[in-house]
């Protein structure tokens, strides 16, 4: 613990920073606050992926056509004006470059405020305000990043889709795969309780990113807390609908 | 009427200068009015630490009405206690019941350096304040009231932020050990007025830098703000992250800067 007490810089007549110039976006987030702009950004990019994977995936309700059909128009996004697949690659690579920023900004964050108090205190401390959801981002954060990994190896790449099952995994039967990995029982409920803790760091996290912003307006302050529960909610009734209804067998083959 | 609460256990936090690692040491009030402030029970308790020949309790305060900003107590988990709204000295003693217990700490943050005991060095604010909390400008008499309008919503707003006594409660509460709210409040008080206009964006700029040096960062709990006696709503983060932001982005000309 340091104990010493903060310099004094000479006391000037005007408010003037201190700091060495750097290039405009790294000059920002060099600061917490600048990093807590790279959270919100990322977290309102990596949003919208969720809220159309959702959407896109409730096709699987239309039969195995419309959803393999879905898959096939994501591959020729904009085609012919682009390659095919051209606009769904500069969209994944995005993503990967948002989540990375995400992660980055996060684990920064947490080393500075673990310094900012490295003596914690020694009796329990009875909150107020903050809440489950809050308090547990960087769990619900982790859970839900081994869950995408599992998700890509699962149901892009393949490697774990017929582990316990005795199908073949063919890449643009998309239908089929999912219905193949929600009838593991593990696999569902794993993909159920993953999606109620994405919906929990959403409920904390779509509203944080208003204050993260500045975006504090009366007009619409009433809202904020409202939008980011419906919009978790939202995502996670669509997303975990999915494996129950395999499991149900309300979509099977 | 008076009434009495007796049987309190007291779990106090001793520490022996900044060095010393520092142990809770459990004292025992027998029984003690409940018109009694929470830091006359101390004084009560001091006093008779000081009649057995012991040493007084090292604690931080001052007015003793709230505005000072001095006495810090982290009280059962709470930033100045159970009471909302308001500073260690306002806390009363009725607001415990016979028989409890009351564990008492120091504010903990790495900017925040106990001197001994429950008290604590709090100059990173100083600092903070130093690097742009202030209008510059040559003074001379006060102007007429009117002279600058201001409409109402915007000097109430002003003011509310204004009323932060710089207690450092904030930080305490922050699970992170941040310092937007003092911050934000310092920021929204003179950036809102047309006072504060010509250094507004050289002000968020030093004052957030100076932060950085000392503090965690927000995380969104809403702690601070539950925990601040004058109630100094999040609104003044979110202004203070915005004229962040415009500072950087703002045409550097017109900062007067290159």
């Amino acid at each position: 613990m340091s104990t010493s007490t903060p310099t004094r810089q000479p006391v000037t007549a005007t408010a003037v920073g201190t700091r060495k110039r750097r290039p405009l976006l790294l000059d920002l987030y060099s600061t917490a606050v600048g990093k807590k702009y790279a959270m919100a950004i990322s977290g309102i990019a990596m949003m919208g992926f969720v809220m159309f994977h959702m959407l896109g995936n409730t096709k699987m309700y239309l039969g195995a056509a419309e959803l393999d059909g879905y898959a096939e128009f994501l591959k020729k996004l904009l085609y012919p004006l682009a390659p095919k697949e051209s606009v769904l690659w500069i969209l994944r690579v995005s993503l990967l470059g948002m989540l990375a920023l995400h992660l980055h900004a996060a684990w920064s964050l947490t080393v500075l405020n673990r310094h900012a108090r490295p003596v914690r205190y020694q009796s329990a401390r009875d909150y107020q305000e903050a809440s489950l959801a809050s308090r547990s981002m960087r769990l619900s954060g982790i859970v839900v990043v081994m869950f995408m990994v599992w998700h890509l190896l699962d149901l892009t790449f393949g490697v774990v889709n017929t582990i316990g099952t005795d199908g073949v995994y063919v890449r643009s039967e998309v239908y089929a795969n999912v219905v193949r990995s929600f009838d593991r029982w593990p696999v569902a409920l794993f993909y159920v309780v993953a999606n109620l803790l994405l919906g929990l760091h959403l409920a904390h996290g779509a509203w944080s990113i208003f204050q993260s912003l500045g975006w504090n307006n009366p007009r619409f302050n009433a809202w904020r807390v409202a939008f980011a529960r419906g919009f978790a909610a939202i995502v996670v009734i669509g997303n975990i609908s999915f494996p129950i209804a395999v499991t149900v067998g309300i979509v099977s083959v | 009427m008076t009434h009495l609460v007796s049987n309190l256990t007291l779990k106090v936090w001793r520490q022996n200068g900044p060095a010393d690692k520092g142990k809770f040491e459990t004292h025992v009030i027998e029984s003690i009015t409940d018109e009694a402030s929470f830091l006359e029970m101390l004084d009560v308790l001091n006093e008779r630490l000081i009649g057995e020949n012991k040493e007084a309790i090292v604690f931080d305060h001052d007015c003793r009405e709230g505005i000072c900003g001095t006495c810090s107590l982290m009280i059962n988990g709470q930033a100045h206690g159970p009471q909302r709204g308001s500073t260690t000295c306002q806390l009363h003693m009725r607001s415990f019941k016979d028989d409890d217990t009351i564990v008492i700490e120091p504010w903990r943050a790495n900017a925040f350096p106990i001197i001994k005991d429950l008290m604590v060095d709090r100059a990173a604010f100083d600092r903070i304040v130093e690097s742009g909390g202030f209008i510059t400008s040559p003074t001379g008499g006060a102007p007429d009231a009117n002279l600058i309008p201001v409409p109402k919503p915007v000097a109430d707003a002003a003011m509310d932020a204004a009323a932060c006594i710089g207690c450092g409660a904030c930080v305490a509460a922050c699970p992170n050990s941040a310092a937007n709210l003092f911050v934000g409040a310092k920021l929204t008080h003179l950036n809102l007025l047309p006072q504060g206009q010509a250094e507004r964006y050289k002000r968020a700029e030093a004052m957030v830098d100076t932060m950085d040096e000392h503090f965690g960062s927000c995380t969104n709990h809403g702690e601070c703000s539950a925990a601040c006696p004058k109630e100094i709503s999040l609104d003044v983060i979110a202004l203070m992250n915005k004229d962040y932001r415009s500072a950087k982005f703002k045409n550097r000309k017109q900062l007067s800067r290159k």
